[in-house]
């Protein structure tokens, strides 16, 4: 205990302006072996829940393997030491702890829960699932097998149909303008080596990310972490570079037989660490949050009933940056829909937002953040995100003075430079009448 | 992000209450049921509006309306205009929806704990004042269709689905989809979402569920203040609904279609529901669910037909007993490629013909007893959650008190009890079999 190197020191209360004020004190803690978590103390109900983040994800493929490290994720639950798959899984349950591994564009993610009475068999299981996966062949290829079965799905869903398009077209031969599921000919190709080689690449101390909330207190921690991950490869493989831009404004449509079209909208975007991206994300709600009261959801469905829903969303990749939207529209109103979209981007680039969408967003968007810190899992998954974005551990106490802070003018400005009507491109996965591929 | 299948394809949940929870419950004079869940560890609550009524109360003909009247529900009252009741409560930096269901409709706001007067004061206000013009319901009709098709049209398995039901439900209108035919929604006027208000949306049939950083005493004292005015609807006719009759004949479906990447087998049996004070036999199909299909790993079907002899990339059982009316209790089977769906469900079938043989592995039902007892630490955690849970237990016939005894009824599930639930819902009489296929493609 005298070890431990704890650096409890930064307790972050968030508390918000408005409506709602939740408090959550966040302890940075460093293991004795130099481990650094962002920890939330809970001890009201006898579980923890754990989240890791290895950033990077399926974006580390190798060339020629595209599908590998997707493909690894999904076997490190199918045994490990001397477990095989059905006893790693039967070890788990006897247990009533959850494991779960994914992987993304950016991120290997890993969440798991454990009761406190039975914690450290459950985190040395754990530990095993990353540290000595069993990679054997033939859950390899039962895996695989899923796999296949998803790809083979995906190529009948126009959703993700259209967002394979338009990543590609957007990103070309960057990793950002492929599936990091693979293809059926590259996952099929894919060996148990390719798969070890995944692992050891992408699983490592340099890009790793570690939030815990539960019951455990900051002393208990350290030596946990070191434990589950000090034994980890320090050094992963080279993050890829920057994806550029490479899609202009037009229109494409993917011929599908189907009564409903499904549209992809969107163009460049803007950085997570810009100065102006509350200003954007302000903008984003306005134009298109989710919720009723936004102009296109008010312009297509409350006004005209095309669609049941139409968003548009930001996302701040870690390598580029998107703005997107997304609607499915009867597929005689596919023309209606994208000139009501074009109209409202022209709009708001050029005469921003009104006072009164400005002062209603800011409410909502400060008053709904303290409402997001609720459970254990959502905490650890909030806290884990926000160290993958670079932010301060008091991040929490200073968002919503941000969100305050912008202006109209602030606004406007973001708006002439973020919006690019002519810019948007629209992906059409459908059999949308009078509306053809431009060029 | 492994595909579909990974993430669990109809995969059964435990649904567990934590009985360590603290609920109260009372009714306001006019019938109201309320119930408050206490979780004080942030000072958010949820606040919902439960109304025992849903799809499989609608008059025959009218399919869809109770699903379009949730809708409309959003349109505006005498007292506030149409689509301000969102924006007030976005005002409020909360968050809210609704969900239509077979057997319910329910209504939900999530909020700071402060604000719940005010939430209080509007889902009252729409009880009883909903006003509906004639330009809404056109603009909303034409987004329940679109809906429809996004949800069901474009989903070869949706639509699948809708037929295997209609299959199944000889008489009771579960056969009949939610979001209602698209033929009859078509049809659907103001006067019968109107109707259907005027008759099922009162305080004598709803329950009140909030949930959070509240005490049972102001809750009390705000919902006399806002519900306890309204009147009730004296002639709420009895909730009966048309019943099965005996079903004599095995049904078989074959459907094909273009869009379909991964045909499968499904097959669903009628099968007891959980009742009030007789949970017994409902907590034994659920136990019998998790054996042969909880764990995409260890359980009977999985092992059998994942592992030991890989046929399937994925199989798995389902019960379905949270139902007012008869539930039902299904297998599915997703075949590997080279295996036909006739062989898929000739495998499916052995797997079962052996669990009935060989019994329950004693090991894995501790196991599966453990994951009870770990669900009600971990369901403690997620407020809304146990919200739901009540809100769908007290307009499905349940009562709290069957709500906290559900834990035990599972964990006091003995090996015997699930192999004679198993020997009497396995009664091909009462089951429909889906073979949902590749179109275009023979037959393997």
């Amino acid at each position: 205990m005298t070890m431990f190197r704890m650096m409890a020191v930064l307790i972050a209360a968030l508390a918000a302006a408005g409506p709602g004020r939740a408090e959550i004190g966040i302890q940075e803690v460093t293991s004795p072996g130099g481990i650094t978590a962002w920890l939330v103390e809970e001890h009201d109900i006898p579980f923890t829940a754990l989240e890791l983040r290895f950033e990077g994800g399926t974006s580390l493929d190798l060339p020629g393997s595209r599908g590998a490290i997707n493909l690894m994720a999904a076997t490190l639950e199918e045994g490990a030491g001397d477990l095989d798959a059905q006893g790693f899984a039967a070890a788990r349950d006897a247990l009533a702890a959850d494991f779960s591994f994914s992987s993304g564009q950016d991120t290997i993610g890993v969440s798991a829960r454990f009761l406190t009475e039975n914690r450290d068999t459950a985190v040395g299981l754990l530990r095993q699932a990353l540290m000595e996966p069993r990679f054997d062949e033939d859950a390899v290829a039962r895996v695989r097998g899923q796999i296949l079965a998803g790809l083979a799905a995906d190529t009948k869903d126009p959703a993700t149909l259209a967002a394979q398009i338009f990543d590609a077209m957007a990103y070309g031969a960057h990793p950002y303008g492929s599936s990091g599921d693979g293809t059926a000919e590259s996952v099929a190709s894919l060996t148990r080596d390719d798969v070890i080689e995944a692992h050891r690449a992408t699983i490592t101390r340099d890009r790793m990310f570690v939030s815990v909330v539960g019951d455990i207190t900051a002393a208990e921690l350290g030596p946990l972490l070191d434990r589950l991950l000090g034994d980890l490869p320090e050094v992963g493989r080279q993050m890829p570079t920057r994806a550029d831009w490479l899609l202009e404004g037009g229109v494409t449509v993917e011929a599908f037989d189907t009564p409903q079209s499904v549209i992809l909208f969107g163009h460049d975007g803007i950085k997570r660490d810009d100065a102006d991206f509350f200003a954007a994300y302000i903008l984003n709600e306005v134009l298109g949050g989710g919720r009723f009261g936004a102009r296109l959801m008010t312009e297509l469905r409350e006004k005209r009933g095309l669609t049941y829903g139409v968003s548009t969303f930001l996302a701040p990749i870690n390598l580029g940056q998107m703005m997107m939207g997304q609607v499915a529209t009867a597929n005689n109103t596919v023309g209606q829909s994208i000139e009501l979209i074009r109209a409202e981007w022209t709009r708001l680039a050029t005469e921003g937002i009104t006072a009164e969408e400005l002062a209603a967003t800011k409410t909502y968007l400060t008053g709904s953040y303290p409402l997001r810190f609720d459970g254990n899992g959502q905490i650890a998954d909030i806290l884990v995100g926000m160290q993958m974005d670079g932010l301060p551990i008091d991040y929490a106490v200073t968002r919503n003075a941000k969100v305050e802070a912008v202006t109209l003018a602030d606004v406007a400005r973001v708006a002439e430079r973020l919006l690019q009507p002519g810019q948007l491109h629209f992906v059409v996965v459908g059999q949308p009448d009078g509306v053809v591929s431009t060029e | 992000m492994t595909g579909l299948l990974r993430g669990g394809l109809l995969a059964t949940v435990l649904a567990m209450p934590a009985a360590a929870e603290e609920v109260t419950d009372f009714t306001l004079n006019n019938g109201l049921q309320v119930v408050v869940i206490e979780d004080h560890r942030a000072p958010v609550v949820v606040h919902m509006v439960w109304y025992k009524v849903g799809s499989a109360d609608e008059a025959p003909g009218n399919s869809g309306v109770a699903h379009f009247l949730e809708h409309l529900m959003f349109k505006g009252t005498d007292d506030v205009a149409s689509g301000d009741f969102s924006a007030t409560v976005m005002a409020q930096g909360g968050s809210d929806n609704a969900f239509t269901s077979w057997d319910y409709t329910a209504y939900f706001q999530r909020v700071a704990a402060d604000r719940l007067d005010l939430m209080m004061k509007l889902e009252a206000d729409r009880m009883r004042d909903l006003r509906l013009t004639e330009d809404d319901v056109a603009t909303e009709r034409a987004v329940i269709l679109e809906e429809r098709s996004s949800r069901t049209d474009s989903d070869p398995g949706a639509l699948f689905g809708e037929q295997t039901r209609a299959a199944h439900y000889l008489n009771h209108r579960y056969g009949t989809p939610i979001i209602g035919w698209r033929h009859e929604m078509e049809q659907l006027s103001r006067a019968d979402a109107l109707e259907f208000y005027r008759t099922y949306y009162a305080p004598n049939n709803a329950v009140l569920v909030v949930a959070g950083d509240v005490t049972p005493e102001a809750v009390k004292a705000m919902a006399q203040q806002h519900y306890g005015p309204l009147a009730p609807t004296l002639d709420l006719p009895p909730r009966l609904r048309p019943t099965e009759p005996p079903h004599m004949a095995e049904r078989r479906l074959q459907m094909a279609d273009a869009r379909v990447a991964q045909p499968y087998v499904i097959r669903s049996y009628l099968a007891q529901e959980r009742n009030s004070e007789a949970q017994d036999k409902a907590a034994a199909l659920t136990v019998l669910a998790e054996v042969l299909g909880g764990s995409g790993t260890t359980s009977v079907m999985a092992r059998a037909l994942m592992f030991d002899d890989p046929k399937a990339v994925y199989a798995s059982a389902f019960y379905n007993g949270n139902t007012l009316d008869v539930g039902s209790f299904g297998l599915t089977i997703v075949p590997v490629p080279s295996v036909s769906l006739d062989q898929a469900e000739a495998a499916m079938d052995d797997v079962i013909a052996d669990f009935l043989t060989d019994g329950v592995d004693p090991v894995a039902l501790e196991r599966i007893k453990t994951q009870v007892s770990a669900a009600q630490i971990y369901g403690k955690d997620n407020v809304s959650g146990l919200a739901q849970r009540y809100g769908a237990a007290l307009t499905t016939g349940l009562t709290v008190a069957d709500v906290q005894a559900w834990p035990d009824a599972l964990k006091d599930v003995t090996a015997d009890d699930v192999m004679a639930a198993a020997r009497e819902v396995f009664d091909r009489r009462n089951a429909v079999t889906g073979h949902l296929e590749k179109q275009g493609e023979p037959a393997l």
